[in-house]
């Protein structure tokens, strides 16, 4: 009996269906947690996912490219959710004419605080050359910064993680910033959130409402472009 | 709702293709991003505003990203092969990532709330 259930284990955990459904329902149940406790920032569904799966993987010996395998039909839907981006982005165009002198400023010293600050604190605290090419790209979306990592240096791979722990942070750590600062103003926060803590920031941002999220998707696509853009220039 | 998913399909093919041919350091997607709000942009100008995001691509856009947040769940896990160098590089990047994530963050919306007070 003990040698049929392993049997049926060791042949599920080599299905790419196994990573599949296990990266949904965890993240389901994450979500679930999450609205149960209000959207408390301190139980992101990113975060517990993340922290849920590699605590599985890790416990049962399956390596992380065997779960990619299955993994990876979520991962490639980040392609077309990016080119998605362009509705809400599209719908935020009306208040980019009414507040564009201040995203003007606002944005572009958003980015470069984000981005040649991670820098600056890294190379101060000592960080290796690749962690530093690695780290300068992390406040954008994944896909964005994984590229612009290849060009200046960087390990891609490195940089998804480091990405991914930014929008945590961000999504943790952004919105009571922000009231403590008494920044109330839904175009303010989701400007904030976006061009700090990309997309992990625009789904957080999208919690408090349509129109902060709508800010924060404009401000994420505008920072992806920005840094991609200025970057491998600067670099 | 699926052609909506095939036209963003296509717009992010295209942006790859684009990205290819001019070697441009923008990634594929965020291309094809642009390519699509460009799209709806000449759309509504055409006098369609009223309608210028159709029902069907409003529909499959709110799909996937009503779950963006579990789209970054497989790279995330991605973490555990980067333990090592996560360990013994752990205090400059997390003061490099916490301190810049903060700044930026205060940076953004303070000053967003300075410029938009200003009639």
């Amino acid at each position: 009996m003990i040698d049929d259930l392993s049997d049926i284990w060791v042949y599920l955990a080599r299905d790419p269906l196994f990573g599949l459904t296990l990266t949904i329902v965890a993240y389901l149940a994450a979500d679930r947690v999450y609205r149960r406790l209000a959207m408390h920032p301190l139980a992101n569904p990113v975060l517990w996912s993340v922290i849920v799966l590699a605590g599985v993987l890790w416990a049962t010996g399956i390596p992380y490219d065997r779960y990619f395998e299955g993994a990876q039909f979520v991962h490639v839907l980040l392609g077309p959710a990016t080119v998605a981006l362009a509705v809400p982005l599209y719908r935020a165009l009306g208040t980019l004419r009414q507040s564009w002198h201040g995203i003007a400023l606002a944005l572009p010293v958003s980015v470069v605080v984000a981005s040649l600050g991670a820098v600056g604190l890294a190379v101060l605290f000592g960080a290796e050359d690749v962690s530093v090419a690695s780290v300068a790209p992390k406040a954008v979306t994944t896909p964005i910064a994984m590229g612009i990592s290849e060009r200046i240096g960087g390990l891609p791979s490195l940089t998804a993680v480091l990405v991914i722990l930014t929008g945590i942070l961000g999504a943790v750590l952004g919105p009571p910033l922000l009231t403590l600062l008494k920044v109330r103003d839904p175009k303010a926060r989701g400007i904030a959130l976006g061009a700090a803590a990309h997309g992990i920031g625009t789904a957080r941002a999208f919690n408090e409402s349509p129109e902060t999220g709508a800010h924060a998707s404009l401000a994420m696509g505008l920072a992806g472009v920005l840094t991609a853009v200025l970057l491998p220039l600067v670099w | 709702m699926l052609p909506w998913l095939a036209l963003l399909l296509v717009f992010q093919l295209a942006g790859e293709a684009v990205r290819h041919a001019l070697g441009l350091p923008v990634p594929g997607p965020v291309i094809g991003m642009l390519g699509l709000l460009l799209a709806l942009g000449a759309r509504g100008a055409w006098g369609r505003a009223a309608e210028a995001v159709p029902e069907g691509l409003e529909r499959v856009t709110s799909a996937l990203l009503g779950h963006l947040s579990l789209l970054f769940v497989p790279a995330g896990v991605g973490v555990m092969t980067h333990l090592s160098l996560l360990a013994t590089e752990a205090v400059p990047l997390a003061v490099a990532l916490i301190g810049s994530t903060l700044a930026a963050i205060a940076a953004g919306g303070v000053l967003m709330v300075r410029l938009e007070r200003r009639p």
